[in-house]
């Protein structure tokens, strides 16, 4: 539900922090009982919202980290369904956080539009990026969300006329998701030079909190993007983290990483 | 809703229900900014001068009409005529397209161009043009096609281009495409992507339509001049489909020429080890486009298999998809052996050595549709290519036929 969202992004605001949406591909890396370890540890560790990657076999926007990630997971047989059940599992076990599904069109599409939106609500999803749905074509999955209270999140790229931004915040929900790089996923040294004014002219059209991605994987960029945006979302460093980590630390390891973003003291 | 084809693709990019713009965001603006620098180089005397003077005095157009004789005479039916994509400049028909989209390009002020290839024909256009006009040109390649089509990977090197392998996935085209999609979102600034078939988001269906409709243009003139007469049949292979579409569209408002696109069967639509996206697949959205895709139940996009590389992709351009649903072309598959066999008997009866692509086309002539036609009657096939990338794919198919007979004799 939209309102989950819009009620944590409230908290960070009133709480004069920078929000934290961690990406994990589900049932990355070796399963979905991964999946349901981790969420709780990035919640407890204080994420304004999560983002489960939905597995895809061509993800056109994702750099190598996330790319492996998604073939891994599509090798084991993680579909929509799988995602959804994830969903509802987590729910059971009392995860409140946010959750939001980032993925692609096509697996969407084949599931049926409104069949998707129905299950993703039924099992308690709050809404979703889908990357290579833009506002042109997004009309029936908008509505379909729409009337289960799920929120389509708008995204926006640097090279996005102010023309363009207009359009992708009408009618946006939830929060709107800043792309701050021309390019792929994938963790970087340093953040674009000209995030904070393209940050600004979105700024200027939404009241809606922003979150930064693309390239965010240290403190001193969550710090930053904390003077101009209400949340930044990292992936490619979190599944970097998250395989790197022995199998049994998977998401103690995952939890400390957030919350090290999220600048908790030790 | 458009009523005629020529209205077709609407401002949005669809052909009907297909086609379209399912791309990131970060693409949308480049888009934008492409569709309408092309419509306005469409409208510009000076630039399509230039591109006809390209394509007449670098790319050798037109190419000829040849009436195959010992082939029609073979297959004991239609007149078999052939259109000698195969005679223009670096064996193929991709010139026509790459001539095109680096002219745009130039004239867009982008002076690096990024395409992927399958069999490398693609790949060896764009970086002769980009040889012939000073730019820069990267070409994303499948480690497995690379292996195929050795030949055309150190052609594309002479030329200049810089070859950059692409290890994802089964290795082949879908992959070679979507790592070109994100060097382009990467670069987008300075760069141009040269997408070699009638595939992917708007304008690129229409676009690369539009600079290979020559092939059926010169066809359609060709035949009337050569029999007095349109041909009863069109055909041509199906992969992305710009041949095929190129070939098709001039003949569109003549209802008595029946079109007939060739998809790679592989080995067989059954086994799923096949190429055939209208054939075997179903409705869905890959590389930017609503068309058939060659998917699972779940959505995923499968890994496909032809002999040919340059049909190897799960995708076919939406207009196909189109024209399939308003009945106006049919689609058939024709498997790896009976292609393999028809570049054989072309290279034998005619002297000309077909690239596998095409084969499939002169297979499905040969084999099905001329046999069991009068000799009054005429078939137009596309020569989409010629076949000197394939000697390596063809020794090898010949070498493993000629175990598995030695291994029956042993028995």
């Amino acid at each position: 539900m939209t309102k989950r969202l819009d009620t944590a992004f409230q908290r960070m605001r009133d709480a004069k922090q920078t929000g934290i949406v961690p990406y994990v591909t589900v049932g990355f890396p070796a399963s979905v009982e991964d999946t349901l370890a981790i969420v709780p540890a990035i919640e407890a560790a204080g994420a304004v919202a999560v983002e489960l990657g939905v597995p895809y076999s061509d993800p056109l926007a994702d750099g190598p980290t996330i790319q492996a990630a998604s073939y891994r997971a599509v090798q084991a047989g993680v579909n929509a369904r799988t995602c959804i059940d994830v969903v509802a599992r987590l729910r059971e076990a009392g995860v409140e956080l946010p959750l939001l599904f980032m993925g692609y069109y096509n697996p969407i599409l084949s599931y049926g539009i409104d069949a998707y939106a129905r299950d993703c609500a039924d099992a308690g999803l709050d809404g979703m990026i889908v990357v290579d749905l833009p506002p042109e074509e997004s009309g029936p999955m908008r509505d379909a969300l729409g009337r289960r209270e799920l929120a389509l999140i708008s995204l926006l790229a640097p090279t996005s006329s102010d023309e363009r931004i207009e359009m992708g915040t009408r009618g946006a929900a939830g929060f709107v998701y800043c792309v701050s790089v021309t390019g792929v996923t994938g963790a970087r040294r340093e953040l674009a030079k000209g995030l904070p004014a393209f940050v600004g002219r979105v700024r200027a059209r939404t009241d809606l909190p922003i979150a930064v991605g693309f390239g965010v994987s240290e403190r001193r960029h969550v710090e930053a993007i904390g003077k101009y945006a209400d949340a930044a979302a990292v992936g490619s460093a979190l599944i970097d983290v998250i395989d790197s980590a022995p199998p049994s630390e998977r998401a103690a390891r995952a939890g400390a990483f957030v919350a090290a973003l999220a600048g908790a003291r030790r | 809703m458009a009523t005629t084809r020529s209205e077709l693709p609407d401002a949005q990019g669809r052909f009907g229900d297909f086609g379209g713009r399912f791309v990131p965001e970060t693409l949308m603006p480049a888009l934008e900014e492409l569709a309408a620098a092309y419509v306005a180089a469409r409208d510009d005397r000076a630039f399509q001068a230039e591109l006809a003077s390209l394509l007449k005095t670098f790319a050798g157009r037109p190419t000829p009409l040849y009436h195959a004789m010992r082939l029609t005479e073979h297959a004991g039916g239609a007149q078999i005529y052939l259109k000698r994509e195969d005679m223009a400049h670096t064996g193929a028909h991709k010139i026509n397209n790459a001539l095109g989209q680096a002219l745009l390009a130039k004239r867009m002020g982008k002076r690096r161009i990024v395409a992927e290839t399958g069999a490398g024909m693609h790949g060896v256009a764009a970086a002769t043009v980009c040889a012939m006009l000073g730019m820069e040109c990267v070409v994303y390649m499948g480690t497995e096609d690379m292996r195929r089509q050795e030949p055309n990977v150190y052609r594309m090197r002479i030329l200049g281009a810089e070859v950059r392998p692409v290890t994802a996935g089964a290795r082949t085209l879908k992959e070679a495409v979507s790592e070109t999609i994100r060097d382009w979102v990467t670069n987008v600034a300075d760069t141009h992507y040269i997408i070699g078939s009638v595939v992917g988001p708007h304008p690129y269906p229409m676009m690369v339509r539009d600079f290979q409709t020559v092939i059926g243009r010169e066809a359609r003139e060709q035949m009337l001049e050569a029999t007095g007469a349109l041909p009863g049949y069109a055909v041509a292979c199906v992969g992305g489909g710009s041949n095929s579409i190129g070939l098709f569209v001039p003949f569109f408002d003549d209802q008595d020429v029946r079109l007939i696109g060739v998809e790679a069967g592989g080995e067989g639509i059954e086994t799923g080890r096949h190429a055939a996206s209208i054939g075997g697949g179903r409705v869905g959205v890959l590389h930017g486009s609503k068309s058939y895709v060659i998917q699972s139940d779940d959505g995923q996009i499968l890994d496909t298999h032809s002999i040919s590389a340059g049909l190897d992709y799960p995708g076919v351009g939406p207009e196909h998809a189109w024209l399939k649903e308003r009945g106006r072309a049919e689609y058939v598959s024709v498997n790896d052996p009976e292609a393999l066999a028809a570049f054989k008997l072309l290279s034998e009866l005619e002297g000309i050595i077909p690239a596998l692509e095409s084969a499939h086309a002169i297979a499905y002539v040969v084999d099905t549709l001329a046999p069991g036609l009068s000799a009054e009657q005429t078939v137009l096939v596309c020569l989409s290519g010629r076949g000197d990338k394939d000697m390596g794919t063809v020794m090898e198919e010949d070498a493993k036929g000629m175990e598995a007979d030695e291994a029956a004799e042993a028995r």
